[in-house]
């Protein structure tokens, strides 16, 4: 009953400057807006990550090459040339590893590839039958390498359907079709599945070849980019990441395990190591949006005070008809609090649409965390605590005869 | 009977800095319930700062004000705070009503600030406003007062918690003749319902109306006079024996 009264009588002085009061809670429309519409982006982009990475496995380990040194110069990371075909053969045949069930080596590089008269550019991967397997690969149409295309040479290729589009436009069933890799000419025998996913390591704009096709005739190499493990269950992960770590230094002659030559991670590292950048990021921005806050804030306390000055003779005659210090700070914290909630409020519907168009646009996806919708009301709530306690101190400090005579 | 009002020795002095201005230099005075009692003055002779010590809006620098044997000068903020609302009802020269709220809203003010519950904080300012004769004006905002109206407000918010003392601060100041006497009669027929009260005045014709006008200069009780009425009753006497001295 008493607090509808405060809040009443907080929108009606409120009401009377309706353009200062508007400009105020602006201030932390936009600071709860970014601060909601960031956290957001934030949780959606490392949610997509985690399901893209998880998609992959969690049994799967990637051994690549590291940088080389050379002197105390580092080379740049997987640009390394130390992982052969014989590494991973070694791998699969020895006796000493006993928690790897599928071993698949691969070189990734990427090239300019034409169909007719369409061209793109994109990944091209070559790989052997396991590859499928420890990739969770599956086909629309066709089928996969065989092991046959790998002994043979053959000049066969299976392409991502993003890839497919791109060459042969929607629609058009590529199978049987051919495609011209560093001028090498690849018949289409498969077409995999949509996997989603964007940027250079997309997952959909991607070309499968046999790896010795890739090696020898289209990049001319001898080494590998990545040899993909599958454990032979989740538990024995950080085992075979020893057993393969030994079994490799061992085979490379390394006894200095800061020379190593190759690094292994599991799906749990890669996780790791792509939450935190996305986490650095989002931190990052959701510290901007808080400053803005943070202004929005000051842009509160700056109207209260404006307020207090203007209405000390009507503070002056509250307290002469007997309002005591208690209640001349809960009328004035009222208002910020009502300036805060409400930029606050609108802020969180500003935030969501916003972060919902970014959504759209980029057609990724939409996830509104209740604990950041929760989290924005506490903070412009505190807000109007903390930012309009100064000025309602002020306008309780005010002596009643000073106010009063006021001008 | 203790009197409503006991100032002893009261000092007021104002310090800034590097300046001390004293502007009250010992005032005893004594007001008993049921007074009607005018402070007259010229600028600067000390008698608004003495109606703010009376308002429990300022303190005394020394000497003791007692207000229904309560000693005022020991207060804490809050506390004076307590005395404004329910033993005082001040009438301002500028009405200082609150903008934008109705009449009745503005007579509800002192009691929202004592606790009382909201119906009856209506049907007592509703009766109020009445009484000084604004029973068709509940609803309207100050703005669309006259100025006799809107002291007449003022008067009504000041009765509203029936204080001990009614201070009027140049209550006519600002109003048209009309209208003050309007207002000074709204006074007279409070008095002789038993109210107490101190007007503050500069106007020789408006201390007319109280029964005893107190005259301050340069921060002391110059000279008390009493009213019209009681010095031609005084005077009346005095006549009468000076007829007997005649006639004997």
């Amino acid at each position: 009953m008493k607090l509808i009264k405060l809040i009443k009588g907080g929108i009606k002085n409120l009401a009377i400057n309706k353009m200062r009061t508007g400009l105020a809670i602006l201030g932390i429309v936009i600071g709860i807006g970014s601060v909601i519409a960031l956290i957001s982006l934030g949780e959606s982009s490392k949610s997509a990550v985690q399901s893209q990475i998880q998609s992959l496995g969690a049994n799967l380990l990637t051994v690549s090459p590291s940088g080389q040194r050379s002197g105390t110069v580092r080379g740049a990371a997987g640009g390394g040339t130390t992982l052969t075909l014989e590494d991973a053969e070694a791998i699969e045949s020895s006796t000493k590893i006993t928690t790897i069930k599928t071993v698949s080596p691969s070189y990734t590089g990427r090239a300019q590839v034409t169909a007719n008269r369409n061209n793109t550019n994109t990944q091209v991967v070559g790989v052997e039958l396991s590859y499928a397997e420890v990739r969770k690969i599956t086909l629309t149409s066709g089928r996969f390498i065989s092991d046959k295309d790998v002994s043979s040479y053959a000049k066969v290729a299976v392409i991502g359907p993003t890839t497919a589009e791109d060459l042969f436009g929607e629609g058009v069933n590529p199978l049987g079709q051919t495609i011209k890799v560093n001028s090498q000419t690849l018949t289409i025998i498969g077409v995999s599945k949509a996997k989603g996913g964007s940027g250079p390591t997309n997952q959909d704009d991607i070309i499968y070849i046999p790896l010795t096709t890739a090696q020898k005739q289209i990049f001319g190499v001898k080494y590998l980019s990545t040899i993909y493990l599958e454990a032979k269950s989740q538990d024995v992960m950080s085992r075979a990441q020893e057993e393969v770590g030994y079994f490799l230094m061992e085979r490379h002659d390394i006894t200095d395990t800061s020379k190593i030559d190759f690094r292994i991670m599991s799906q749990a590292d890669i996780m790791e190591t792509a939450t935190s950048v996305t986490g650095t990021f989002t931190s990052m921005l959701t510290g901007v949006a808080a400053i803005s806050l943070l202004v929005g804030g000051i842009g509160i306390m700056n109207i209260m005070l404006m307020s207090v000055t203007e209405r000390t003779r009507e503070i002056g005659l509250r307290k002469a008809l007997g309002a005591k210090k208690r209640t001349i700070i809960l009328q004035f914290l009222t208002e910020s609090i009502i300036l805060t909630f409400t930029g606050g409020i609108i802020g969180i519907l500003f935030g969501i649409i916003g972060f919902y168009i970014y959504a759209k646009v980029n057609s990724s996806s939409f996830i509104v965390s209740p604990g950041s919708v929760i989290l924005a009301f506490v903070v412009s709530a505190a807000i109007g605590v903390l930012f309009g306690w100064y000025p309602a101190r002020r306008a309780s400090d005010l002596q009643p005869i000073e106010a009063l005579r006021y001008e | 009977m203790t009197p409503t009002i006991e100032i002893t020795k009261l000092t007021k002095t104002y310090k800034t800095a590097d300046m001390e201005t004293p502007v009250l230099l010992g005032i005893d005075l004594s007001i008993e319930k049921g007074e009607f009692v005018a402070i007259m003055g010229p600028s600067g002779s000390g008698k608004s700062t003495l109606m703010h010590i009376l308002g429990a809006l300022d303190l005394p620098t020394s000497g003791s004000y007692h207000l229904d044997g309560l000693d005022v000068g020991k207060l804490s903020d809050d506390e004076l705070a307590d005395i404004r609302n329910k033993k005082i009802g001040f009438v301002f020269q500028a009405y200082n009503l609150l903008p934008r709220t109705s009449a009745l809203e503005n007579v509800m003010v002192p009691m929202e600030y004592a606790g009382v519950a909201e119906e009856e904080q209506k049907t007592k300012a509703k009766k109020f406003l009445e009484l000084v004769g604004l029973g068709d004006r509940l609803f309207h905002a100050p703005n669309k007062l006259s100025g006799g109206q809107q002291q007449r407000v003022a008067i009504a918010r000041a009765l509203v918690m029936d204080p001990s003392i009614i201070l009027a601060d140049e209550p006519t100041g600002n109003i048209a003749s009309a209208q003050a006497e309007e207002i000074m009669s709204i006074f007279q027929k409070l008095n002789k319902a038993g109210h107490t009260i101190v007007m503050i005045t500069h106007e020789p014709d408006i201390a007319e109306h109280a029964r005893r006008i107190i005259h301050i200069k340069d921060g002391k009780i110059e000279k008390e006079s009493k009213d019209h009425r009681q010095r031609i009753i005084e005077e009346a006497k005095k006549d009468r024996k000076t007829l007997k001295r005649l006639h004997v």
